[in-house]
């Protein structure tokens, strides 16, 4: 008979540590590929070169409040912690990636756009407000008080923010004369097959990079909540021992 | 290389927020995991720990 493992000390496993390198060795291809393998573009020239990392964060943002969405859905429902919790670490992830796109694109208009922003620019002001829908959920997640309902209070933030989605995606194409958006890179077809090939060497860094991190926080998210059980069964502990003492003395 | 610098810049903040982020999450869940009981992290527990 073999003795139980330790309990780990910190949220790691060979999971995490698989894709921890998986991430590294592909960031380190996507910059190689990104800048020395992959093509200028005719009108962009090199500023193209920002789709590499600013279409992985868009994907992704999308694909991180959709599970949030999902794990709200799944709390509302069955009030699953499970779900609540996975939602819960998606958001922030999700927040991340939002508030990367927003300024890869910032950074990206400038030389192609001659501006950093356009408040009349239809995808920019609908993903700046899907950011600070997302930036709610979090804070309200974090108000404390009772936990199932601050867990609620959040997923319905999560569903309505997933509402907002189908608008940011389609909104270049809804308002076309509203935007200086283009519109699908991946799917107009106008892209170089190497330019194509790198986009998707990006989506799958980001996709390990959002495993993992998701694993990570979730991991962190139940500790703290083991932590705040363990705390309070201490201290009915001590209340009850207090009590016995108290009839011990009379 | 044309645009030098906007590149710089776009990858370079994408790439370095996403080390600091990464880094965030190692050592948050190290320093809970210190206060946390060991039988309450019994659930991540694996054999490769």
């Amino acid at each position: 008979m073999t003795a139980p493992a330790p309990a780990p000390s910190h949220t790691g496993s060979r999971t995490t540590r698989l894709l921890g390198i998986a991430v590294v060795v592909g960031v380190i291809a996507l910059v190689l590929l990104g800048f020395f393998a992959a093509p200028e573009d005719d009108e962009q020239q090199d500023a193209v070169r920002m789709i590499f990392v600013h279409v992985p964060s868009a994907l992704f943002t999308y694909i991180a409040f959709v599970t949030t969405a999902i794990g709200s859905v799944m709390w509302l429902l069955r009030r699953s912690v499970w779900w609540d919790t996975v939602a819960g670490a998606a958001a922030e992830i999700g927040v991340l990636f939002c508030g990367l796109t927003l300024f890869t694109g910032s950074v990206w208009g400038r030389p192609t756009w001659n501006t950093y922003w356009d408040w009349g620019d239809v995808r920019l002001v609908t993903t700046l407000i899907l950011l600070l829908m997302m930036i709610g959920y979090l804070s309200v997640r974090s108000l404390g008080g009772d936990e199932r309902a601050t867990a609620t209070r959040a997923a319905v933030i999560g569903v309505l923010a997933a509402v907002i989605l189908p608008i940011v995606n389609r909104s270049v194409e809804w308002w076309e004369n509203n935007t200086l958006h283009q519109k699908s890179s991946l799917t107009d077809g106008n892209l170089e097959d190497m330019t194509l090939f790198t986009i998707v060497v990006g989506l799958v860094v980001w996709g390990l990079f959002f495993a993992w991190s998701l694993i990570h926080r979730f991991r962190i998210t139940w500790l703290e909540r083991e932590l705040r059980v363990s705390d309070l069964d201490l201290a009915l502990r001590e209340r009850r021992a207090e009590g016995h003492t108290e009839d011990g003395d009379s | 290389m044309t645009h030098l610098g906007y590149l710089l810049v776009g990858w370079g903040v994408s790439l370095g927020v996403g080390v600091a982020y990464a880094t965030s999450l190692i050592l948050r869940g190290r320093r809970l995991s210190a206060r946390v009981p060991a039988d309450r992290r019994r659930w991540m527990t694996t054999d490769d720990a």
